[in-house]
């Protein structure tokens, strides 16, 4: 093994990089694009539901109970209906996701000290989206009528009463339950696994079709020299490509980044060696460069996105497909990342990750070595 | 027993097949060291596969090969570092500059950092690319590129270089100036091994091996095939109306064959006296001038078309029977 070979390589590749804009494009372009794209798009969360009233009662009761539906950060009224005709209409055009109606006789049956009732209709369509608005729901009318139970109470002399039972709940990690703290800490992952490997699934391909490996094979360079020569320059893209990502996840995004950034880094060194690896025995394997993109395309991102643990909780899926996820090397990236991002931890937490990390990098690194030969077939 | 003492490339019973098909047919020769080993034979004759397998970049199926002094099957990186390659098909990098591709290969080739500049230099005036260094290689001309990328191939200056087919494709000044080149690399002691299909290159050769369909059919100086190798005579006939003497000439019995060649005629005769009366005979009568009636000693070309008619003669009534 030859320093110097080494250099010539990782040289020349750096040239072509930088000669071909789509190649540059590739490396720094399409990560940020898809950043911006997941890290907004992608959000779980589920506020101000747009609600439409159809107040049949018209009192100050009424929009008392109404007031509390648009004051929560939940819900906000959109607007009014009169009649069935308009209602079905806003719910069919998607105006509103739901329509509260308060009955003719809801102030009448509250004077009375009777149970009203209020109706809430919601598009199901969205189960997720539905069943969390129906919660919510829930929780507002709750508090609405312990509030009326307690002025009651009040207004008769009696002294409050203690409530049984008073469950305090605490979220740690995510205090805010935001979702864009957990999807972009995950998303760094994925585009760091298909990223790298479309990156280097062109490179050893690109010189079989062009007929320059024929003349390359035919020189004393080894092939680990070749290999490291060209994972270099694909690399410093690639951890390049991981800073940027930090950088927009701290300032575009604000996700607190609360575990050790050298640490972080790390990690992406030892997954992009695997994923840049992958990429690599895509294109020895495929010798085509179209095919060998396309082909890295699908085994790093429907793996990555689906399996990883990153949108979907593997602890939800199938046993079978729970077995699958084992060998994706996303996963471990993904729980690392979410890890150091969330909770903090390092690698006392993590070390079955990082082996595995580790693992997955020699074996990579190890068969596009093997498989590469210095051969016409 | 193998000579590889005096000999740079030592071959015997070389053989490559693709499946059924026999791409080279146990092939033997030998290329003294310091000498233009020229490989002539038409397209896919097997030219290119042999090249290859001497390079140690495709493994042969059977029979032994030496190059350089080392193993075609078990040190075939040792030759890599002693031979240079070129192949048929332009194979550096187009995006790079010239002298980026000099740069890339004496780092491949480990060229010692003090020696460096002074093999780039040598290979710029070699391939009168000095003006042209910081140009893309993909806007170079045809003549051009070819002596680049032999530039390339032979920085490490090693003792054997293979050229396959290297001037296909370029302008004749340009072939010429490619030869001066190998005619100096010979100069200096380098054994060089050179594919082509042109006639006029393979004259250039201190040696030539005829390769067709995958065998070797012939195997010489260049004087001394045409000398030996051809069994029958070859006529030069300059007249009046050639074009239409030509079916003529080739009734008369004893003529093998007639063709238009130049201004005259190429008659291949059995035998070269006798034909040559009779034709003076007919020409005579059908009140044609006559300028010239000559036995002339025949081109490669005679050579070449001669033997592998013979060949494929020899082969027909094989594959009746086969049938």
């Amino acid at each position: 093994m030859k320093i110097v070979r080494i250099t010539a390589v990782a040289r020349k590749e750096f040239l072509h990089v930088f000669r071909d804009y789509r190649s540059l494009m590739m490396a720094i372009a399409i990560p940020i694009m898809m950043l911006v794209l997941f890290g907004y798009a992608l959000t779980l969360d589920v506020d101000n539901v747009p609600l439409a009233v159809w107040d049949q009662s018209g009192t100050a009761q009424s929009r008392d109970f109404i007031a509390r539906f648009d004051g929560s950060r939940f819900f906000s009224v959109r607007g009014t209906v009169v009649n069935q005709r308009e209602m079905d209409y806003t719910i069919d055009s998607g105006r509103a996701l739901g329509v509260l109606v308060v009955p003719r006789d809801f102030a009448q049956k509250l004077a009375a000290g009777r149970a009203a009732e209020a109706q809430l209709i919601i598009d199901g369509s969205d189960s997720n989206t539905a069943t969390i608005a129906l919660n919510y729901a829930e929780a507002v009318v709750q508090g609405y009528s312990q509030n009326l139970v307690f002025q009651a109470i009040r207004r008769n002399g009696l002294p409050e009463p203690r409530q049984p039972l008073n469950v305090k709940p605490r979220v740690w990690f995510n205090e805010e339950l935001e979702s864009k703290n957990f999807i972009v800490p995950g998303l760094i992952a994925v585009l760091m696994m298909v990223i790298a490997a479309l990156l280097t699934s062109l490179t050893i391909a690109r010189e079989w079709e062009q007929g320059t490996m024929e003349q390359l094979i035919a020189t004393p360079v080894k092939g680990p020299e070749l290999i490291l020569g060209k994972l270099i320059p694909y690399f410093a893209i690639g951890l390049f490509d991981v800073l940027l990502a930090v950088l927009m996840a701290e300032f575009v995004f604000h996700v607190p980044l609360r575990g050790s950034v050298l640490f972080l880094f790390s990690i992406a060194v030892i997954f992009l060696i695997g994923a840049l690896s992958m990429g690599l025995v895509i294109s020895i394997n495929l010798k085509n460069q179209l095919l060998a993109a396309q082909f890295a395309m699908v085994a790093t991102f429907l793996p990555s996105f689906l399996l990883s643990g990153f949108m979907f909780s593997i602890a939800n899926m199938p046993h079978a497909i729970q077995v699958i996820t084992y060998i994706v090397p996303a996963r471990y990236f993904v729980t690392t990342l979410k890890g150091i991002y969330m909770k903090g931890v390092g690698p006392s937490v993590l070390f079955a990750e990082v082996v595995f990390l580790m693992i997955y990098s020699a074996i990579m690194f190890t068969i596009a070595n093997v498989r590469f030969k210095k051969k016409l077939s | 027993m193998m000579n590889t003492a005096t000999n740079a490339v030592v071959v015997e019973n070389l053989e490559k097949r693709f499946g059924g098909f026999v791409a080279v047919n146990r092939v033997s020769f030998e290329v003294a060291k310091g000498e233009i080993f020229g490989f002539l034979g038409p397209n896919g004759a097997g030219k290119s596969t042999t090249i290859r397998m001497l390079c140690g970049i495709l493994a042969p199926t059977a029979g032994r090969g030496v190059v350089a002094g080392y193993d075609i099957y078990t040190q075939s990186e040792k030759i890599k570092a002693n031979i240079g390659y070129m192949s048929q098909k332009f194979s550096l990098y187009q995006d790079l500059t010239v002298e980026e591709n000099i740069n890339f290969y004496s780092g491949i080739y480990c060229i010692p950092a003090e020696l460096k500049e002074e093999r780039k230099n040598w290979v710029l005036e070699m391939a009168g690319l000095r003006e042209h260094r910081r140009r893309p290689t993909a806007l170079l001309s045809g003549g051009w590129k070819q002596r680049l990328a032999l530039g390339c191939a032979i920085l490490h200056q090693p003792p054997i270089v293979f050229l396959d087919e290297p001037t296909s494709g370029v302008d004749p000044i340009s072939r010429r100036a490619f030869w001066d080149l190998i005619y100096d690399l010979s100069g200096r002691g380098v054994t060089v091994f050179v594919t082509t299909h042109y006639m006029d290159e393979a004259e250039y050769c201190d040696r030539l091996g005829l390769i067709y369909r995958g065998e070797l059919v012939a195997l010489g100086e260049p004087e001394r095939l045409k000398r030996d190798l051809m069994a029958e005579d070859v006529l030069e006939v300059l007249c009046e109306h050639p074009e239409t003497a030509m079916g003529e000439i080739e009734q008369l019995p004893g003529v093998k064959e007639a063709a238009l060649f130049g201004r005259g005629l190429h008659v291949v005769a059995t035998d070269g006296e006798a034909a040559a009366g009779e034709i003076g005979e007919l020409l005579a009568r059908s009140g044609r001038r006559i300028e010239r009636i000559e036995k002339i000693v025949p081109s490669l070309e005679d050579v070449f078309v001669s033997l592998i008619e013979a060949r494929d003669r020899a082969e027909q009534p094989q594959a009746e029977v086969k049938r």
